[in-house]
């Protein structure tokens, strides 16, 4: 028999999907016309246009990265949203893409530049310097030569994760947990730093002996995945963890968490607590998920965007604590009533001595 | 043809039956055979198809397009024009993003994109030289990767932790590069030369261990220097730098200078010096190679060591010459695209140089085009996959243009067989 012909099957393809997609009405006449008669300040009873351009420039990541590239990018578009104004944004596929896309960005004529990531630090840095008159932002390191329009957005993770880890604790009923890291990094490390302190502060105030596996503050030596994106490796390092009894896992590796959910909700007896962003909303592991340790990215950036339109932009760096909300700790969801009150009442009670000063998290890797 | 068939042992077409009339129309046909057959019509009509490819993908992920397309029955010519202006918009901001802006605002930023063009071709040409001397001697060297981190570590170490005058310093920068990228490749060398371990397993390993050794090295003070926990080391001191060749606004460095001196040195070595007839030989038959005298096991190290030399060049041009600072991801996917590079280019001098711009004008363009139309990067990915995937495939671009195939053209390669004997 002679063989289907490809062209022909593909031709029948098309015409069904167009024939199936096709079908809806056009639009009334032009309405982009409107539009441009707003802009052009025609009507004046619609409120004025801002001109103003935010613009974002990832690292490797990506924008879909369910980390802070991501975070970054809600931000943005959430004041986009409400300043209604103009936003550009550029993928970097590898570090030689800083350089050119945030030169790109410059030239589109982008009011404010942000950069996420330290791996951008020297391309946000030169393109502060070389463009006096426009402002740039620097998500999660500080500017080397602190130039006058450049602002560092950085968070001290360690504080909340000292509560993540004082709870874990807490709940461990094995009394072992667990943290990995993806790629060591200070914006890594700074989470576990936190969480050690915090099972150390439980060990110390309740005579326990919960032990952390999995990162040492000390030597400062761990498990790390290797990557931000193989989500094997973080399912093969929480199976080695659930296997030494662990029964908390702390994943900071981004989407390689979702690797470590995967094997602790085959594991059936463990929970995990979610970084970045609260991971009872953003993956579908909720159930599983005792509380997250989160880095309020999207709010900074935000009122960043808000300063500037007002043309208040300060070149203070942002430090995201406790005191400011910039990082916090999640509500426990599912986990609520698991969580004792006496626990509860705890984790207030270390918020305000964090707040007050009264206890200080040491981490040689907070900004 | 079924003419000349008959007549298997003559070979001289004039004295055929048919006249010059038709000896005229079948040179004609052969002109015409030989265009479609060459490699570089080949590689032309590959980019082209590449177009059309990465021209559907813009349209299908672009959300005007989409819009126009729900009501596409009710007023088609929306969803032409859309498309129309899309793709011009996207390849338009391409070309001006690698060659010359001329929406630009200043005629520096007119010529700008041609300079970067060059400046991200750099790396892909050293590279993808080194590559295609593994491909002329047959050799598969995926390790591309593992020689440009080698070398951009070693350079980038020179460059920063010592101090030594001008000129001095950058040529032992680079001499550091080069060395770094032939001890990477001369370990996958070696190792084939001594025990015929396979390269391709070889290379790869050596990949991923010169990824992991350079995370290790920034991790320790020792080495990146800056008194900060961050795995960046120490942007390299001036006198080690590639210099500018057109001041501030410019990236382009001097190692393009470089890179062609390297085309120049590799078609010097393959097609003209005796070490590189060895190579090519054991390229071609290694047995054969053998027997006529050459020193196998030393060629074969020697293709790896040289090879791993120019992508270490490529690694500490790449560095000393546009990133300044050393990075975990400092190769990011240069290795691979050099690679592509050298298929491209077929394993020739000339031909990796112009591929290596090709590339590097696709990796500039793709910037603005980002940046301006909002078209994702990957695009310009998807652009490179397809060229190489049709080049490894000519029946296919064949096919999709009907061109006449090679069929025929190995016909008279048999018709010519008796005739050899003959001469016996």
């Amino acid at each position: 028999m002679r063989p289907i012909n490809p062209k022909a099957l593909f031709s029948l393809a098309a015409v069904g999907v167009l024939a199936l997609a096709a079908c809806g009405e056009a639009p009334d006449e032009e309405p982009e016309t409107d539009a441009e008669a707003d802009e052009n300040g025609e009507s004046p009873e619609v409120p004025e246009d801002v001109d103003f351009t935010a613009c974002l420039v990832s690292d490797e990541g990506g924008w879909d990265d369910q980390s802070f590239n991501e975070s970054a990018y809600v931000g943005l578009q959430n004041a986009v949203e409400d300043f209604d104004i103009d936003f550009n944004t550029a993928e970097s596929s590898s570090e030689a893409d800083f350089g050119p896309n945030v030169d790109a960005m410059v030239q589109q004529g982008c009011d404010l530049t942000f950069g996420v990531g330290y791996m951008l630090e020297d391309a946000i840095d030169e393109a502060a310097l070389a463009n006096e008159d426009l402002s740039f932002g620097l998500i999660d390191s500080t500017l080397p030569s602190e130039p006058e329009n450049g602002k560092a957005l950085v968070f001290n993770t360690a504080e909340a994760a000292y509560l993540a880890g004082y709870v874990a604790a807490a709940t461990s009923e094995t009394g072992v947990v667990a943290t990995f890291g993806g790629i060591q990094i200070p914006t890594v490390t700074v989470f576990m730093d936190g969480f050690a302190d915090g099972v150390d502060r439980y060990n110390d105030d309740n005579g326990a002996d919960v032990q952390l596996l999995g990162w040492d503050k000390e030597t400062q030596n761990g498990s790390f995945s290797g990557d931000f994106s193989d989500q094997n490796a973080g399912r093969t390092l929480t199976e080695q963890f659930l296997a030494q009894d662990a029964d908390i896992v702390m994943p900071v590796a981004g989407p390689v968490g979702l690797g470590a959910a995967a094997a602790i909700e085959d594991h059936g007896d463990s929970l995990m607590i979610w970084v970045d962003t609260d991971g009872y909303e953003s993956t579908d592991y909720g159930d599983i998920i005792l509380t997250s340790v989160m880095k309020q990215i999207p709010q900074a950036v935000y009122d960043t965007v808000e300063e500037s339109v007002a043309g208040e932009f300060s070149s203070e760096p942002y430090i995201g604590d406790l005191e400011n909300d910039g990082v916090g700790l999640a509500p426990f969801h599912d986990y609520e009533d698991e969580v004792s009150d006496e626990v509860k009442e705890k984790i207030d009670e270390l918020i305000e001595e964090i707040v007050s000063g009264e206890t200080e998290v040491v981490s040689d890797n907070a900004p | 043809m079924s003419d000349q068939k008959k007549t298997p042992r003559n070979n001289d077409d004039a004295a055929e039956p048919g006249g010059a009339l038709k000896q005229a129309e079948s040179r004609l046909q052969y002109a015409l055979r030989d265009l479609a057959q060459s490699s570089w019509m080949i590689t032309v009509l590959s980019i082209v198809v590449a177009l059309v490819v990465g021209a559907l993908l813009i349209l299908a992920t672009n959300p005007q397009v989409q819009a126009t397309l729900g009501y596409f029955f009710a007023r088609p010519a929306d969803f032409f024009a859309t498309s129309f202006e899309v793709i011009r918009d996207a390849y338009s901001a391409l070309f001006r993003g690698a060659v010359y802006d001329w929406q630009a605002a200043t005629p520096q930023r007119a010529i700008r994109p041609i300079t970067e063009t060059l400046v991200n071709a750099v790396p892909l040409i050293l590279a993808g030289l080194g590559i295609a001397i593994g491909f002329r001697s047959g050799m598969l060297n995926i390790g591309g990767q593992g020689q440009i981190i080698l070398g951009a570590t070693c350079a980038a170490f020179i460059g920063y932790a010592f101090a030594l005058p001008l000129g001095l310093h950058l040529l032992l920068a680079l001499m550091g590069g080069v060395l770094g990228g032939a001890i990477w490749g001369g370990i996958a060398g070696v190792l084939k030369a001594k025990t015929g371990a396979n390269e391709v397993i070889v290379t790869i390993m050596l990949n991923n261990i010169a990824l992991y050794f350079l995370a290790w090295l920034l991790r320790q003070q020792w080495f990146v220097q800056t008194g900060s926990n961050q795995p960046i080391a120490t942007p390299v001191e001036d006198s080690a730098r590639l210099f500018g060749l057109l001041g501030t606004g410019f990236r382009l460095h001097a190692g393009i200078f470089i890179a062609i001196a390297a085309t120049v040195f590799v078609w010097w070595l393959l097609e003209r010096s005796t070490l590189g007839f060895e190579m090519r030989a054991i390229g071609e038959n290694p047995e054969a190679a053998r027997t006529a005298g050459v020193n196998v096991p030393k060629a074969t190290a020697l293709v790896l060591i040289i090879g791993g030399a120019l992508c270490g060049l490529g690694g500490a041009a790449h560095l000393l010459g546009t990133e300044y600072r050393l990075a975990a991801g400092i190769a990011g996917t240069l290795g691979f695209d050099a690679i592509t590079v050298a298929l491209l280019g077929r394993s020739r001098p000339l031909g990796t140089f112009l591929a290596g711009l090709l590339f590097g004008g696709l990796r500039a363009g793709g910037v603005l085009m980002q940046a301006q139309t909002g078209t994702p990067i990957d695009i310009v990915l998807v652009l490179q996959s397809v060229i190489v995937l049709l080049i490894a495939a000519p029946p296919l671009v064949r096919a999709i243009f009907f061109l006449p195939s090679t069929e025929r053209k190995k016909k008279p390669r048999r018709r010519q067989k008796p005739v050899q004997e003959a001469v016996r």
